[in-house]
């Protein structure tokens, strides 16, 4: 059994209004450091296999599926086998 | 006419759809589970809104994958007419049978109130009983109706007359402070380049009756019976 994580994340250049209002709420506490804010969705998956390579087109191939919209998302994904 | 009304878990518009296309336009109207593939006999399926799986993940990212999704795409791509009201312009987005994706309003709120449209092409089947620039006054209820789409995109559907509705002031004007979700460039509804494929946000069968405020929403339906040879007289 392998563990998996995907990261989903608005493509650069998409208007992101929950990273902005977050950013502004970030702002309005004080924390003036921060110069951007996006917000993205992260998955755990339990998946069968020992082949990291095998594993890794797989999710991808999840990725491009359903798991991320490739027109606004972007997606990045982790396996350890 | 025959019309087919998608039902998916979580659909709630279906019976508004049903009853103005049955009661108020008299016409043939029948539910199709969204588990069912056979769509022989219609001659245009309905999408209604609502919440399809909840909204998981993305709007319309499961559904898209309901059996009744592939005989949709199969009726579409022989010529049939396909509609898909708020939820489920969002599954045809995420089907890939209109381009672009949907994001969350730009002020994160869920908006539901009365907006104006302006016609932006009376060629295609679902506007041509409309005229040109004529504004619709059509109710809007949702929380993902951010219509994006990448520029390249964007501009090979303006020049193939896809670009159906924009949201609009009540003279017309077609201003930022008229778009109420943050769409891109105000849009309301594409259609596909054949045209027989419509999405739109705002909801037509809310605004099919005096009693409800517009009749607006009958341009809509009245298009596509005109063009499909039927006559209605309301």
């Amino acid at each position: 059994m392998a563990e998996a994580r995907v990261y989903v994340s608005l493509k650069k250049g998409i208007l992101d209004p929950q990273g902005k209002t977050i950013l502004r709420a970030l702002h309005s506490l004080g924390f003036d450091e921060v110069e951007d804010l996006r917000i993205g969705k992260y998955m755990e998956l339990k998946v069968n296999g020992a082949d990291k390579d095998e594993l890794e087109r797989r999710i991808s191939e999840m990725c491009e599926k359903i798991l991320a919209n490739p027109i606004i998302e972007d997606y990045r994904v982790e396996v350890e086998t | 006419m025959r019309f087919g009304v998608v039902v998916f878990p979580g659909s709630n518009c279906d019976h508004d759809c049903f009853y103005v296309l049955k009661e108020v336009l008299g016409q043939e109207a029948s539910y199709v589970w969204h588990e069912d593939t056979d769509l022989s006999g219609f001659d245009c399926i309905v999408l209604p809104g609502g919440f399809s799986y909840g909204d998981y993940l993305r709007t319309g990212a499961v559904a898209r994958f309901s059996p009744v999704m592939g005989a949709i795409e199969k009726f579409a791509s022989s010529g049939g007419f396909v509609v898909g009201i708020c939820n489920g312009f969002q599954i045809l987005l995420e089907a890939g049978l209109l381009p672009g994706a949907m994001m969350r309003n730009i002020g994160l709120k869920f908006i539901c109130r009365f907006v104006n449209i302006r016609v932006e092409t009376n060629t295609t089947p679902w506007t041509c009983g409309a005229g040109k620039g004529q504004i619709l006054k059509i109710p809007i209820a949702h929380n993902e109706g951010n219509y994006q789409v990448p520029y390249e995109m964007l501009e090979k559907m303006k020049r193939h007359g896809q670009i159906v509705f924009r949201y609009c002031s009540e003279e017309g004007s077609v201003l930022n402070e008229f778009n109420p979700n943050g769409a891109i460039e105000n849009i309301a509804g594409v259609c596909n380049r054949e045209g027989n494929i419509l999405g739109m946000m705002p909801h037509p069968e809310r605004a099919s009756e005096i009693e409800m405020g517009s009749t607006d929403g009958l341009f809509i339906w009245r298009s596509i019976l005109g063009h499909c040879g039927v006559n209605v007289s309301v």
